[in-house]
């Protein structure tokens, strides 16, 4: 069907999302590879000229670089280690029968849909305030002292704030793909006198494996550039212990002015995505075949 | 494992669930139920859970004193604006890579999902620039671009997944029957696709009313959305969180809702088809 002449249309209009995509993405892209090799300051216009790769050598021997590059990987890993294994759980617990499982499952995957300064500023006043937040309350029922969360474990905080929001993600994915496992197999497997742990490792975790690893990528494309939590709750403080490499950059473009170091370090953020996002793509490119 | 259950099996494992279920919607809950105290009550501690005065005040105060139906405007604005603009771009080119594909149409697909791995920091800076050069830092017409821009691979890829899906011997007949193409987009295939088209437009929406780093970086106060005036708190002046909770109730409740009736499609949406 497709001649000559419907292959042109399917050009003409594929064209003007391309077009557009293109200007959005790649042009910025290159302005910003641009600025990364210009010393070029907002607060002294007109006095940009080129300076090598001297901003990226800044960037990269910064301290601050290494410390926000620390947060990030810390975040990501532990933002995804509790919600695959909570989300595996949560999956396997919402495949079985249990009274009025329609509207338990709603409240489950609600957090997802929260908006992030909601849900930092939530979390921060009204659960972990050292006076009258929930948990300090509850600690007190146990007689424990109240934590501090945001001045004594600021990246912990963060991280069980933005694992709340992504857990139902997991939940989402992992569940729709549990629904879709052959129960004949796992009948046939509990006939052979395979236990419940057994069934679990050898047959719905290797068929889970492929939504697990698409929960991986995916969050960690979002979860590289976390910014909202940060931004209303800590400002990356105290000192660096909650600056990711998402908000140094916005610090140093937006409050420091410095369009060549943030350029920079800007493109630092956009390699360290693209290893993940090439697996994704790969991943996504092969099921686009079948 | 679940067939050989008994009923007391079944009624402390629903328990059980329903226990870890309203832990996990616990913030939420408590958010809401803030909102319908006084401030004093919101930092009483031992928290009141049900024994105390319900109120209505902080709704009426959050419009009062700071104007929140405007920002609440903003965010629908922002959120139906870009949805629409996508949907012109999105339906297009969904159809033609669909129904009229070529050689490097899955490229041209792949390619635009890599787009949306581009972290958005990478292109703050010029597009920071563009912006306050072009008068377009805090307009509502310049951010319902950059959310229509940042959420187009999705509303592509998902569109293009629904559409694959519908028969083509269906759009040939109606070839034969002498339909010209917009005839043949309007009434033969429409019809089919909405379904899809509607959950599309649901994900977009849920997308750009939840963004939150464009929405905060762009816009001051003329265009600021939810996003931004929920922000606004962490900067808060004598008791608020009665304040704060009955503003992000109001700012949540119609994306719950929305999110809810499309958890399915989400799934879909959010993998670019790799899970269904």
């Amino acid at each position: 069907m497709s001649t000559r002449a419907s292959t042109l249309t399917g050009r003409i209009m594929s064209a003007p999302s391309i077009i557009v995509l293109f200007l959005w993405m790649a042009v910025p892209l290159g302005m910003t590879i641009y600025f990364s090799f210009l010393r070029y300051n907002l607060l002294s216009p007109g006095m940009e000229e080129w300076i090598g790769t001297l901003n990226y050598e800044f960037f990269l021997t910064d301290p601050a670089f290494f410390a926000s590059l620390a947060n990030t990987l810390l975040l990501v890993g532990s933002v995804l280690v509790i919600t695959v294994v909570g989300g595996v759980l949560l999956g396997l617990m919402l495949d079985q029968p249990i009274f009025g499982r329609g509207i338990l499952r709603l409240l489950v995957i609600a957090p997802f849909f929260i908006m992030p300064t909601v849900n930092a500023l939530v979390w921060k006043n009204l659960l972990m305030d050292p006076v009258s937040g929930m948990f300090a309350w509850i600690a007190s029922l146990f007689g424990l002292p109240a934590i501090d969360w945001f001045t004594n474990a600021p990246l912990t905080s963060i991280i069980i704030m933005v694992s709340w929001q992504w857990l139902p993600f997991a939940v989402l994915i992992l569940l729709t793909a549990l629904q879709s496992l052959d129960r004949d197999q796992k009948e046939a497997a509990q006939m052979d006198g395979a236990g419940p742990v057994a069934i679990f490792f050898y047959i719905t975790l290797p068929h889970l494996s492929r939504a697990i690893t698409v929960v991986v990528l995916i969050e960690t494309i979002f979860l590289l550039t976390v910014f909202a939590e940060i931004f209303v709750t800590t400002g990356g403080g105290p000192g660096l212990a909650t600056t990711n490499i998402a908000f140094l950059v916005y610090t140093q473009a937006l409050l420091q002015f410095d369009v060549g170091g943030a350029s920079a370090g800007g493109i630092v953020a956009v390699i360290l995505a693209n290893i993940v996002a090439i697996f994704l793509i790969r991943l996504i490119g092969k099921n686009l075949d079948k | 494992m679940e067939n050989k259950q008994t009923p007391l099996g079944y009624i402390s494992f629903s328990v059980f669930a329903w226990i870890v279920g309203l832990l996990i919607f616990f913030p939420i809950f408590w958010m809401v139920l803030t909102s319908f105290k006084t401030e004093l009550e919101a930092v009483s501690i031992p928290p009141s859970f049900i024994s105390f005065d319900w109120t209505l005040e902080n709704y009426a105060e959050v419009q009062e004193r700071s104007n929140y139906f405007k920002f609440a405007m903003n965010s629908v604005i922002l959120a139906v604006g870009s949805t629409l603009v996508g949907l012109v771009f999105a339906v297009t080119c969904a159809w033609a890579m669909a129904f009229n594909p070529t050689k490097r149409t899955k490229d041209a697909l792949l390619w635009m999902l890599s787009t949306k791995m581009m972290p958005p920091v990478g292109v703050l800076v010029p597009i920071y620039l563009v912006f306050r050069d072009w008068g377009l830092l805090d307009t509502r017409f310049g951010l319902i671009m950059v959310l229509f821009l940042m959420n187009l691979p999705i509303m592509v890829w998902m569109l293009y997944t629904y559409f694959k899906e519908i028969p083509t011997d269906i759009l040939e007949a109606a070839r034969m029957d002498g339909a010209t193409l917009p005839k043949e987009i309007i009434f033969v295939l429409l019809p089919m696709a909405v379904p899809g088209i509607a959950s599309t437009m649901l994900l977009n929406v849920i997308l750009a009313w939840n963004e939150a780093f464009w929405t905060l970086n762009l816009t001051t106060s003329d265009a600021a959305p939810l996003t931004a005036f929920i922000a606004s708190y962490s900067s808060p002046e004598g008791l608020f969180w009665a304040k704060l909770s009955a503003a992000s109730t109001l700012a949540v409740a119609p994306i719950l809702v929305i999110g809810w009736f499309s958890q399915k499609q989400l799934v879909r949406g959010l993998t670019f088809g790799a899970v269904k």
